[in-house]
């Protein structure tokens, strides 16, 4: 006999691929099969349509595809016999799933079946629905599923419990039907029908709100005195697992029970005592009843408070802690997790546990217990909790440091007492797991230690110290370079020591040597080698002696193939050569970070942690939502100023050349607006090269966006040359231009181009004096028109500048028409700060676009 | 809600799987083997729970066979864990002393199949008695 035909029998083909020794030959055999039963399909084979049938299925098992064979799943179910049906039915849930079509065919089959005299195949057929049907069969069967509720074979009344279970899942909406029939079932004595009664209750009450209600007035009452009668019940031997009667019965009861009881009082005292009983009297030294004790326990959690109840819960969890069964150890970690919110107290007494688990081998426990230490700080154990946690660092598993890193990182910020406990864990964990730090921490860690003036010369000690130890982790390389080019001079003079430190000699060309090292380094990336470069431009200025050394290094980078290093190199080479005496005054200590708005500005990135307690030195203020768009800007925030929407850099500039501040000091609060790195940037860019719109790129190390906005680019404009002029020539601020300062405000002509003029007139509100109004004219000096005409301005933080809109925006040539646009402005800092704009004003000539940009300094100063 | 229930043996060999939730065949695929890799390098002494993309795993292996059933972040593991092994129990008292060969041979015939869908159903507890699903499948058995 061929033995491919469709005569074989199952076990004979099972056998035949069983012995396949390759899967070629596997792939063969199911492929001839698969062959011969298609012929049969074909054919409209009856007689072996049932064994094909159960070989496709384990052909599908294999992992072919087997769609070919869906048809006749439908027509064994459609066969009168129940051996038909029942591979029918199989074939039915294993090769198809709801969101097939064919499916729908199926569901005039199905009703007749479950309309079935026959209760097997009703049975069968409430099997695969419960298990498959989509929300269409779902909705026209439901009536059916619904009179199947009351039954008299309770092992129908269970399958259509669970078959209705899906189809309110499916649709929500019938869910109202199924109250009544559900109500009835809970009185079961049925374990069968009880349990899957008390699945659909459950499972109605999530879906349903109207049905929650109901159930809790009405059957609570029952639920509770079911599971007592459970509870007390004799030794039953059919249902009987580890000396507990019917275990899942009892973890489904308390399920429902926790459902019903959660957010009502009444409901939560109806089961008070059970609850009780049960956390007192079940055993636990078996899975069975562990597994109760921890519903009882979930269940506790989540209901209305009762404190004796709580205790008793935070008892077991504390018990199975120290139970030598890592599932039982899992479990209470996660419970634990939930009972921080309801009784910190308690879970703290088992801090030590928990630290214990932290250490596990098993990876699974290790997580949960990381995530539940870092809800447990708080001010009064962050000390030792970080110092534990450090020491595991160092002997953790490369998958688990980065979580780790994380974690201690986020504490550290967060609890941190005093700032030089911050800077010593920071540099420990820098030092352990550098690598996995992310930017927005290092980037923190530098603005606090610019901020701890009195800790600088100590940082900058022990940041030598720990990059002559491991120079691997990148992170601590960045930071190091930072500080060891903004105090070189501190770790020189062994300035500032604290009594805990050793003195350590340091000569200039060491602390040369480390620098050069970080960007000799072959692992060093692109933003350590810049912070290197321009590290060692700040110690060629404060060690005058290295100077010559420091540039042949700096001059090393002059052909490099990636743009910055170039860019960098080739400028502070020409400012050691050519630029002596603007030197030190470029590279000055740098004014200390303003912690507030830098932290404001990660608090909408970092993720939401459960802050138990007020942190001191080193708080982040969360929910401060600063515009994203200008880093910048914040970084040179000159006023504590609710944020005003962003306006471009360059108003800063011109602050400072408007307002005449002086460079800065080192004053631990000093705002002084001195030029941070980027203004620096620009102004070389002015000086030494063409201006290079390159210079936009520049990354700004202390910003956390690395992409940086068109707010440098507009600095450019300041190469108009009366400005230059005045930044090279020792910072003197531009001249304000004459203007009348009598009380009658005179206009001014804001802006004037070969083309464009424009003038302000001013009025002020009597008794307002803060707020301008301003009446702006364009006129077209050219001899085209100008369309499309718009005109947009931008001040610094502390105005406020609100325009209208304009009058048109055609402007005809020749001065022959004028637009006019109203501008309202209110001065935060009237009488102190005066005004000043900065305009963009484009416009199409002959189809072309033309842009014009401004600054207007010559606004009267008591405005 | 269980949303699926794998048997898989130590090489990977799916004996049995069945799926509660809609998945297409090579999603499903893509799960066996993913859960497959999970379980099968677990030691012995961790937990028998394991997370899985957005659920949970929970698995005992007895001899060659591991039983892996996915449920929800927030089902209760210990109750599933004697879930599984009630079913061993009933697949032992049909076979006595069921081995791997046991299920490959008989797995659309009433046994192991069958047993599933009287003992689970749309991925929730049916019966909890050992010895009502024994009977039932009795009952069946006559009507072959």
């Amino acid at each position: 006999m061929n033995p491919f035909s469709s005569g074989t029998r199952l076990r004979d083909m099972i056998r035949a691929i069983r012995a396949c020794k390759t899967a070629a030959e596997e792939r063969a055999v199911v492929r001839k099969e698969c062959a011969a039963i298609r012929a049969a399909i074909n054919e409209n084979d009856q007689d072996y349509r049932h064994r094909n049938l159960a070989k496709l299925m384990f052909i599908h098992m294999l992992g072919y595809p087997t769609h070919f064979g869906q048809m006749e799943c439908l027509k064994l179910i459609a066969s009168p016999g129940f051996p038909e049906k029942r591979i029918g039915y199989l074939g039915l849930m294993l090769l198809l799933d709801e969101r097939q079509e064919v499916l729908m065919l199926v569901t005039n089959s199905v009703k007749q079946d479950l309309n079935h005299t026959n209760q097997y195949i009703v049975g069968l057929a409430l099997c695969a629905l419960g298990n498959i049907c989509s929300a269409e069969m779902a909705r026209d069967l439901a009536p059916e599923v619904e009179r199947l509720l009351q039954f008299r074979d309770p092992n129908i009344r269970k399958k259509a419990a669970l078959c209705s279970i899906r189809i309110i899942k499916k649709v929500p909406d019938l869910a109202e039907n199924f109250i009544n029939p559900v109500a009835a079932l809970l009185k079961e004595k049925h374990h069968g029908v009880l349990i899957t009664g008390i699945q659909l209750c459950t499972d109605l009450c999530k879906v349903s709100p109207e049905a929650l209600e109901y159930f809790r007035k009405k059957c609570t009452d029952g639920l509770v005195r079911t599971l007592r009668d459970l509870v007390n019940s004799p030794y039953a031997p059919e249902y009987d697992i580890a000396g507990i009667t019917d275990p899942f019965l009892h973890i489904r009861l308390l399920k429902l029970l926790r459902v019903l009881g959660q957010g009502d009082a009444d409901a939560s005292d109806a089961m008070n005592d059970i609850l009780a009983q049960v956390a007192t009297k079940t055993e636990s030294n078996k899975n069975a009843g562990n597994a109760i004790l921890y519903e009882c326990v979930e269940t506790i959690m989540s209901i209305e408070d009762n404190g004796g109840l709580r205790v008793l819960a935070i008892n077991i969890l504390g018990r199975f802690l120290s139970n030598r069964d890592n599932n039982i150890r899992y479990v209470a970690l996660n419970m634990l997790m939930r009972a921080i919110t309801v009784d910190a107290q308690a879970v703290q007494r088992h801090r030590s546990t928990i630290l214990e688990c932290v250490k596990d081998s098993d990876a699974s426990i290790r997580k949960r217990a990381l995530e539940l230490v870092y809800l447990l700080v708080n001010e009064s154990n962050v000390k030792p909790l970080t110092k534990e946690l450090v020491d595991y660092l160092e002997v953790s598993d490369q998958d688990f440091k980065g979580d780790l890193t994380a974690k201690i990182c986020s504490i550290i910020e967060k609890f941190s007492p005093e700032k030089i406990w911050y800077i010593d864990q920071m540099l420990k964990v820098l030092t352990e797991a550098g690598n996995f730090v992310k930017d927005e921490v290092w980037h923190a860690l530098v603005v606090v230690i610019s901020n701890a003036s009195d800790l600088h010369g100590y940082t900058v000690r022990a940041l030598f110290r720990a990059l002559q130890t491991t120079a691997e982790q990148e992170s601590l390389v960045r930071v190091a370079v930072w500080c060891i080019g903004e105090y070189g001079d501190l770790l020189v003079n062994n300035a500032g020591m604290l009594n805990v430190e050793d003195p350590i000699t340091v000569t200039e060309s060491d602390a040369v040597d480390v620098v050069e090292s970080a960007i000799k380094r072959h692992a060093s990336d692109l933003t350590t080698k810049s912070m290197a470069l321009i590290a060692l431009l700040k110690l060629s200025s404060r060690f005058p002696s290295c100077s010559g050394r420091i540039k042949d290094i700096v001059v090393q980078h002059k052909g490099s193939l990636v743009l910055e290093l170039q860019q960098r190199s080739l400028e502070f080479n020409s400012i050691i050569e050519k630029h002596q005496n603007i030197r030190s005054a470029l590279v000055e200590r740098m004014p200390v970070l303003d912690e507030a708005s830098f932290g404001g500005r990660r608090a909408s990135s970092l993720p939401n942690t459960v802050s138990t307690s007020n942190g001191t030195a080193v708080k982040l203020p969360n929910g401060v939502a600063k515009p994203s768009a200008a880093p910048l800007v914040d970084l040179l925030d000159l006023s504590d100023d609710v944020p005003a929407p962003s306006s471009s850099g360059g108003d800063f500039l011109q602050d400072l050349l408007g307002v005449d501040l002086a460079p800065a000091t080192q004053s631990g609060t000093s705002q002084a607006p001195k030029a941070g790195t980027d203004v620096l940037l620009d102004l070389l860019s002015i000086g030494s090269n063409p201006a290079q719109d390159n210079s936009v790129s520049t990354p700004d190390i202390l910003s956390s966006a690395q992409d940086h906005k068109p707010a440098i680019a507009s600095l450019d404009v300041l190469a108009a040359p009366s400005n230059m002029m005045d930044l090279l020539d020792g910072f003197t601020p531009a001249p304000p231009k004459p203007a009348n300062n009598g009380p009658a405000y005179p206009s001014i002509v804001a802006f004037e181009s070969s083309s464009l003029r424009l003038t302000f007139n001013f009025s002020k509100q009597p008794g307002n004096p803060q707020t301008t109004t301003i009446s702006g004219t364009f006129t077209n000096l050219s001899s085209n028109v100008f369309t499309d005409f718009v005109f947009q301005a931008a001040v610094p933080k502390f105005l406020q500048l609100h325009l209208d809109p304009a009058s048109g925006n055609s402007l005809p040539a020749s001065g022959n028409g004028t637009i006019t646009q109203s501008l309202k402005v209110t001065n935060s800092q009237h009488g102190k700060k005066p005004l000043v704009m900065r305009l963009r004003i484009a416009y199409k000539v002959d189809g072309k676009d033309v842009l014009e940009e401004g600054q207007i300094n010559n606004f009267p100063r008591d405005l | 809600m269980i949303r699926f229930i794998l048997l898989q043996n130590r090489q990977g060999k799916t004996r049995l799987a069945k799926y509660y939730v809609p998945l297409e065949d090579s999603e499903k695929h893509k799960v066996e083997y993913e859960v497959h890799r999970l379980v099968v390098n677990r030691d012995p002494k961790f937990t028998n729970f394991v997370e899985f993309r957005t659920h949970k795993v929970i698995y005992r292996r007895y001899a060659g066979l591991f039983f892996s059933l996915c449920v929800d972040i927030t089902d209760n593991e210990l109750a599933y864990l004697e879930c599984i092994h009630l079913f061993v129990e009933i697949l032992d008292h049909f076979f006595s002393n069921v081995c791997e060969l046991d299920l490959v041979f008989n797995f659309h015939k009433v046994l192991v199949y069958l047993i599933l869908d009287e003992f689970i159903l749309a991925g929730e507890l049916q019966e909890t008695s050992k010895r009502a699903i024994i009977e039932r499948m009795g009952e069946l058995e006559k009507l072959e």
